[in-house]
């Protein structure tokens, strides 16, 4: 049969494949530092942020009502699910692009460091949620004093 | 038509007229649909307040052009998303009124109501016996 050969593994289509995720590898490694992130097929996407007492995690969620949205801390995992509405509209309308999306969604991340859980906040402003956690006390920098003998 | 699933797909603008501002500019994700009386816009610009946001009507060129101020604490450990300004533009049709266009900005979400000119309105022509 003319078409089994494709569903091998050692066509020319899969040949081609690995050579191009190979080839992107490349260069990936090669402009690593100019490349701007790409969708990633997760939603939301997480930026994570430190300072010396903190680590600020922010997610780009513009319309969702944070009655929608959950955001659970265990140790130094944290979990954000939630979904978003959108408000219904007429039946007889035309659209004319529908580009946002709607639906649930769950994320869960590991966090560098352990995190003091009863303090965390969150806030949602302009649509960019920023959840703060300050680090548990042994995740803090510490000064170590030098003795001069 | 079918709800769109939830994805992040930020489209850089690129090979287009360079901005003063260093640092990307993405394409809003729009919602654009109409009834009889308008056309509504709907987009999402995270992170964008009222005095960052300009919409500019130019002839029949609708422009979003949004700036996005940097409110991040600390220095980035790990990155999904990049940060950004906005800018989109739409050609109009005649079909709208130009000058009663509304917009409103809540929760980095813009929602724009076009109202269609009367003209364009859909009228029910009444046939005589």
């Amino acid at each position: 049969m003319a078409y089994t050969t494709i569903f091998q593994p050692t066509s020319r289509i899969y040949q081609y494949d690995l050579l191009q995720n190979e080839m992107n590898r490349l260069f990936d490694n090669f402009f690593g530092s100019q490349r701007r992130t790409r969708g990633s097929g997760v939603f939301p996407a997480l930026n994570v942020y430190q300072d010396s007492d903190n680590i600020y995690v922010t997610a780009e969620l513009p319309g969702i009502d944070v009655n929608d949205l959950e955001i659970n801390v265990e140790g130094d995992t944290l979990h954000v699910k939630g979904v978003r509405k959108l408000p219904e509209t007429d039946k007889n309308v035309r659209y004319h692009r529908q580009e946002r999306g709607s639906g649930q969604f769950s994320r869960t991340i590991h966090l560098p460091f352990p995190v003091n859980t009863e303090k965390v906040s969150a806030e949602m402003k302009l649509g960019v949620l920023t959840i703060s956690m300050p680090k548990a006390d042994e995740a803090k920098p510490r000064k170590i004093n030098i003795k001069t003998a | 038509m079918a709800e769109k699933e939830l994805s992040v797909d930020k489209k850089e603008i690129k090979n287009s007229q360079e901005f003063t501002r260093e640092g990307p500019v993405f394409n809003p994700e729009v919602d654009i649909y109409e009834n009889d009386n308008e056309l509504i816009l709907v987009a999402d610009l995270p992170g964008v307040e009222k005095e960052d946001l300009d919409i500019d009507l130019n002839e029949s060129t609708l422009t979003i052009n949004a700036h996005v101020k940097l409110a991040t604490k600390g220095t980035l450990l790990y990155k999904e998303y990049d940060i950004g300004d906005y800018k989109r533009s739409f050609t109009l049709s005649n079909v709208v009124d130009q000058s009663k266009i509304q917009a409103e900005l809540k929760n980095g979400i813009l929602r724009m109501v076009l109202p269609k000119a009367e003209t364009a309105k859909p009228r029910k022509i009444e046939i005589r016996t």
